[in-house]
């Protein structure tokens, strides 16, 4: 795991005007204020650009109201990314914008072809030394497999994900070996799966919220560990917890909007190395 | 071998060479043979003596060197067609690895003889015999001598002869009597063969021995060598036992290779030691053992580049020096190229600087160190099990579905194709659970039971646990990791001072052109079609000798366990029952022929089990049983096919029974092999539940044979002192002895994982039938008195008057009837030799699961633990103590997957079952009456157990009735009931056990 975090580039997604009412969502009904997503990003993307990473920004993409969510377009690990099949089909079409930029960074980009397979990035947790993959609404057990073909140095298990959008939806990686987990059931339930299937041993960073437990962390040369995660106005208790890691460049970052169609602080956002290519 | 080396290379692709040899031999051989045509038998018994004289088989080897090669140029002229054919069947293969090999010293002609002795076998009958047979060395060798082929005969004089006044030295008695040598193969991991002669009863050891001082290795713990049972699995070769029992059919070739894959090899002391371990890796991954990306493929390549040619050099180095290589399964140019991008940027790392950036980068690999096997879960969905260091993973297609660290397993047994492990409970739960997978055959359920058997103790123990050598009986597989512990190695290895061996990297080259025409794993496996016709051979002349036969019993159990070894350890019957000998001996037999022979064995296996558990009950009653009796016993075993090592066992044994009759008082945790192998894995629940119903329930369990139980109870690293010695493991092999045991290991066999406290829990038996006893105490634990009556009937030639009804047919129906008498609070003390073990035993569990819940939480608060395995689509078998014993009955019939031909009845008297837990008494005493009919054989244990001040005496009762016709059970039992309360009056019979076998119908093979 030592170069966990390491990045370059940041992809990111314009918002489209179809953001605000074609966003699919699970069940927060909360209508979006488009003003505020559309501020939001921006903030997250001045954010990026402040850390030194190289963001590509795709244009936005009017018939694809889900496309500001590049996290599920596409795992990238080291110098491969896999282009995933969306579980939902609205949103496959996202893919080729993202296939383009990644190509461009000139990764090994390999495509999801089978038919029956659907994986969603936000499924995806790479611990920097295996992969976990939850089996949820949008990601099924050939995704999975194919990510499995495509990254083979790495042990790749499934995690069931019974609620909950997707696997990312309450777990991210907050560092090195340190796995942020949010409290639900499901959680930590998921959790318990992942510690099992583990050969690894991780920390955990448990917070009140499960949409609190998606954060961003990147390790920048010189900068050290820097944690983007959701801030104390929005999740007061969880943040906390944040603030008591030591070490890190906190960044806490608003994601009012975008919470409201189940997008986390990492689904607007793919990462790449470019000098992971050996 | 000299000759060879020479020779050979220009011959090598060639198949013919070792027809030529062979026919070479054969000819050479007559002439000098004819006149010691009678020598063999007689020097026969003295080889069992010889046989541990390492220095025996080379010593003379090397002188008659010169010879062989005469022999063998002017044999190589002659080509018989037949041989020709033969050898591209089997041998072409090994020839070809032969021909590189290194050592010059070995005569060639040692080699020859000996292939073609086994070349010739499936032609001559007589001489294939030898090779594969091998359970009787004295034996099989009068046996072939008046069997064998004219031409077969007289190689085999030769070979004895020859060492004898060639060798001359070494030992004249040893030579003259007739030194049965043999030249193994062995690949090594640079893909050359390496020629060794070691003499036919040699063990694993030795010629493990002979590879690793030929590559000069000192930390070989971490390696061994594999060979292909018949049915092209790779199986690992015990160094504790002899070859030629475990490679049973198949050719003396074998593989050298990497058996536990050190999870950290920059530990590892020497640079030759990483050097090998590269090469196995090199060879996974070229092969796609072990799968990593192209990046991965192309920098451990380019380290491979680095280490076997050093500094790029573009004048040297042109643009295809890299294709001569083989990294990767499928070898792309790009792969290339970008292998010689890398490699360029290694300049200036040395070999040794090299392999260890290479097995950094292989390490992480998540298959790096998984040993495969292919099984299916409940559903019969196809998985893939994965043994690792940590423990064992679960796979479906690719993706990691399930793990189960050491420390979360309890329990792993195999019955039949049923691999089966129980798993501690969680945190949340309160129950243990049983997972199940089904595997291919037995055998394959066996092999993965022995892996995951010794990876856990070379991973997780400090020191390997002891196997139990007392023990006359054995149910199941006694089967233990014997060799040093990681720990131990470690700790070796750290001590060795001595200037780095030289050693050549060159390898790959070779072994990657090697791996491209003719794999080097599968070299092996061309051998055995020729091995089937072996078996076939002797079969179809039908002049098996019972000896022989008896030797093939055990080849089958061989073939089905790939454990051959064991057999002659189990083999000690206890029971002088002649007759249920016999009938294992028929059974043995069938198995003779080759097709039949999976059926058969089961058959015979069931039935043995059935005695065997019984046995093993025995066993622990049998303090008291004299010497004599014993022997006799043994003798009486009939499956046995060798005489020689019962010698030593029996020498051995009488003191070590009783070393472990002390140990066994001890009442830890008792696992009654009572009835069937789940019977006795779930006898305390089942005993419970009874017991909390109050009443007598009859419960059917259909099971597909008794079960012979190994429990192992294995101190934990951890919880033991750091020092290895401290901890020893108990070996809780039943042991039922007869012959047939082997069989019974194969079948099935149990190991736990468990650390215990108390290294002293060496005897399961004790454990278990004390267990049952708790199960079966109608009261408090103190007060019972437990009679166990057990019957056993194998109906072979008529019922048994008391027992049988009617005749069966060609079945064995055994039954077991366990009475237990009332609790009599007799408060007999007998000398109570209370064992301080037993509260260690006690102990134990409470230890564990602390140290478990430890382990775990290892990580501190932080740390995530998880005590929940995720949910896979296995088997899942919930056992616990406190249900009812319908219930467990009922879970234990799901578990089978295999058709069960056995029927097993079980009839528990009303019990009152105050604790779930099992009190573990202490064995007072222990004997054991045997009483034989014609048809029938009784056996009657009698234990006294001390248990909280008040003693119980159990009397089991087993009887076993062979015969023809079926049996009515309820007839039989009727009266064996009877007759135990008639004897018994004070006595209440608490359990009775039918178990019937009938015909059998082999769903694995």
């Amino acid at each position: 795991m030592a170069g966990f975090g390491n990045f370059t580039h940041a992809i990111v997604r314009a918002i489209p005007g179809s953001f605000a009412t074609g966003a699919l969502r699970t069940e927060n009904l909360e209508e979006v204020d488009p003003n505020r997503a559309l501020r939001e990003k921006k903030a997250y993307v001045a954010v990026l650009r402040e850390l030194g990473l190289e963001v590509l920004e795709l244009p936005a993409d009017e018939s694809m109201p889900d496309c500001v969510f590049v996290e599920d377009c596409a795992v990238v690990c080291g110098d491969t990314a896999l282009l995933t099949r969306p579980g939902a089909p609205s949103r496959r079409g996202e893919v080729e914008e993202m296939k383009t930029a990644l190509t461009n960074l000139s990764l090994n980009v390999v495509e999801m072809t089978d038919e029956t397979a659907t994986l969603d990035g936000g499924d995806v947790l790479f611990t920097g030394a295996e992969f976990f993959v939850g089996l949820s609404k949008r990601t099924n057990q050939r995704g999975a497999e194919i990510l499995a073909d495509t990254f083979k140095d790495y042990a790749v298990s499934t995690v069931p994900v019974s609620h909950g959008l997707h696997l990312k939806s309450f777990c991210s990686m907050a560092g090195p070996g340190l796995i942020a987990i949010g409290s639900s059931q499901t959680a930590q339930r998921a959790l318990k799966t992942m510690q099992q299937l583990s050969d690894h041993k991780y920390d955990k960073l448990t917070v009140p919220d499960d949409a609190a437990a998606n954060c961003v962390y990147i390790n920048m040369p010189g900068k050290g560990h820097i944690l983007l995660h959701v801030t104390p106005e929005q999740f007061p208790e969880s943040a906390k917890v944040f603030e008591k890691l030591k070490d890190y460049t906190l960044i806490p970052v608003s994601n009012l909007e975008n919470v409201k169609v189940d997008g986390a602080l990492s689904c607007c956002l793919v990462l790449a190395n470019k000098l992971a290519r050996v | 071998m000299t000759t060879e080396v020479g020779s050979e290379p220009e011959v090598k692709k060639e198949p013919e060479k070792s027809p030529e040899e062979q026919e070479a031999e054969q000819q050479t051989n007559p002439s000098e043979s004819a006149p010691n045509g009678d020598a063999e038998p007689q020097p026969a018994p003295d080889n069992a003596e010889n046989a541990e004289a390492e220095p025996a088989p080379s010593d003379p080897l090397s002188t008659p060197s010169p010879d062989g090669q005469k022999k063998e140029k002017g044999i190589s002229r002659f080509l018989p067609p037949w041989l020709k054919r033969q050898k591209s069947n089997s041998q072409a293969e090994p020839r070809d690895g032969h021909a590189p090999t290194d050592t010059p010293t070995q005569p060639p002609t040692q080699e020859e003889l000996e292939d073609g002795q086994e070349e010739e076998g499936p032609k001559g009958e007589g001489t294939a015999v030898q090779p594969t047979g091998g359970a009787q060395e004295v034996q099989s060798g009068e046996e072939e001598s008046p069997v064998a082929n004219a031409e077969t005969q007289p190689v085999k004089q030769k070979e004895g002869e020859e060492w004898a006044p060639e060798s001359g030295v070494p030992s004249a008695l040893k030579l003259g009597k007739k030194m049965k040598i043999t030249v193994c193969h062995v690949t090594l991991l640079d893909g050359t063969q390496f020629p060794c002669e070691v003499e036919k009863r040699a063990k694993g050891q030795y010629l493990f021995s002979k590879v690793c001082e030929h590559l000069n290795l000192l930390e070989k713990d971490y390696f061994g060598l594999s060979f292909k049972d018949n049915t092209d699995q790779r199986c690992w070769l015990d160094p504790t036992k002899e070859i030629k029992h475990q490679i049973h059919n198949s050719q003396w070739q074998f593989a050298f290779s990497v058996k536990f894959y050190p999870p950290d090899p920059s530990q590892l002391t020497e640079d030759i030691t990483r050097y090998l371990l590269c090469l196995q890796l090199r060879q996974d991954i070229s092969l796609g053992r072990l799968p990593c990306s192209f990046v991965t493929h192309a920098l451990l390549g380019s380290y491979t580049l680095q280490a076997e040619l050093g500094d790029y050099d573009p004048d040297q180095h042109r643009s295809d020096y890299i294709a001569q290589f083989h990294f990767a399964p499928t070898q792309t140019k790009e792969l290339e190229v970008k292998l010689a991008e890398l490699h360029k940027s290694h300049k200036g790392m040395t070999p040794a600087q090299a392999d260890i950036q290479f097995l950094e980068n292989a390490k992480k690999l998540s298959m790096y160190g998984v040993d495969l096997h292919h099984a299916k879960d409940s559903e019969g969905v196809d998985i893939m099990l994965g043994v690792c260091a940590n423990g064992l993973l679960i796979y479906k297609d690719r993706l990691r579905i399930n793990r189960f660290a050491w420390p979360k397993i309890l329990k792993i047994s195999y019955k039949r194709c049923n691999f089966y492990i129980k798993i501690r409970p969680g945190e949340t739960e309160q129950f243990e659970s049983t997972v199940g997978f089904k595997l291919p055959n037995h055998r394959a359920a066996k092999r993965i039971w022995k892996v995951c058997v010794e990876h856990h103790t070379f991973f997780r123990l400090t020191s390997p646990e002891q196997p139990v050598k007392s023990k006359f009986l054995t149910l199941g597989s006694r089967f233990r990791y014997s060799g040093r512990t990681q720990a131990q190695t470690r700790q070796a290895s750290a001590l060795i001072h001595r200037s780095p061996p030289d050693f050549q990297r060159t390898s790959s080259k070779r072994s990657a052109r090697s791996l491209d025409g003719a794999p080097v794993v599968s070299v092996s496996d061309h051998t055995h079609p020729l091995v089937s016709t072996h078996a076939a051979g002797p079969g179809e002349n039908g002049r098996d000798s019972a000896l022989e036969l008896y030797s093939d019993s055990k080849s089958p159990q061989v073939e089905e366990g790939a454990e051959p070894g064991k057999g002659a350890a189990t083999a000690v019957p206890a029971e002088p029952a002649s007759e249920t000998w016999k009938a294992a001996d028929d059974s043995s037999e069938l198995k003779r022929e080759p097709r039949v022979q999976g059926e058969n064995i089961y058959v015979r296996h069931s039935k043995l089990m059935l005695e065997d558990l019984d046995k093993t009950q025995e066993e622990v009653l049998r303090h008291q049983a004299s010497v004599s009796e014993l022997k006799r016993s043994f003798m009486e075993a009939a499956p046995e096919p060798r005489p020689d090592q019962w010698d030593k066992r029996l020498t051995g044994s009488p003191a070590t029974s009783l070393h472990l009759q002390a140990h066994g008082k001890s009442p830890t945790r008792l696992e009654s092999a009572l009835s069937d192998s789940r019977d006795i894995s779930k006898s305390t629940e089942d005993d419970q539940s009874s017991g909390l119903n109050g009443q007598p329930e009859v419960i059917e369990v259909v099971e597909e044979t008794v079960v012979i139980e190994e429990v192992v109870r294995v101190a934990r690293p951890q919880s033991s002192a750091p020092e290895t010695a401290a901890t020893e493991p108990a070996l809780e092999g039943k042991d039922e002895g007869s012959a047939s045991s082997d069989s019974e290991s194969e079948e099935e066999a149990e190991y736990h994982p468990q650390l215990s406290g108390s290294a002293h829990l060496i005897r399961e038996d004790p454990e278990e039938e004390e267990q049952e006893v708790g199960l079966n105490q109608e009261a408090p634990p103190a007060a019972l008195k437990p009679c166990i009556i057990r019957e056993d009937v194998t109906d072979e030639a008529a019922a048994t008057a008391a027992n049988m009804a009617e005749p069966a047919d060609a079945q064995q129906q055994e039954g077991e009837v366990l009475v237990i008498p009332e609790k009599a609070p007799n408060g007999h003390t007998h000398d109570s030799e209370a064992p301080p073990t037993l509260f260690d035993e006690e102990e134990e569990p409470s230890f564990v699961n602390g140290d478990v819940s430890h382990v775990e939480g290892e990580h501190a608060p932080q740390v995530i633990c998880c005590s929940e395995p995720p949910v896979v689509k296995t088997e899942m078998v919930t056992i616990s103590d406190t249900f009812s014993a319908q219930k467990a009955e009922i879970t234990t019939k799901e578990v089978p997957i295999v058709h069960t031909e056995t029927k097993t009845i079980t009839y528990e008297a009303a019990q009152l079952d105050g604790s779930g837990d099992v009190e573990p008494g202490v064995l007072m005493t222990a004997h054991t009456i045997t009483s034989e009919s014609l048809c029938t054989t009784t056996t009657t244990h009698i234990t006294k157990t001390l248990k909280g001040g008040l003693s119980e005496t159990r009397i089991e009762k087993r009887i076993v009735i062979t015969g023809d016709s079926d049996i009515d059970h309820d007839q039989a039992l009727a009266q064996a009931i009877k007759e135990a309360k008639e004897q018994h009056p004070d006595m209440s019979v608490t359990r009775v056990v039918v178990h019937k076998e009938t015909d059998l119908a082999e769903e694995d093979e």
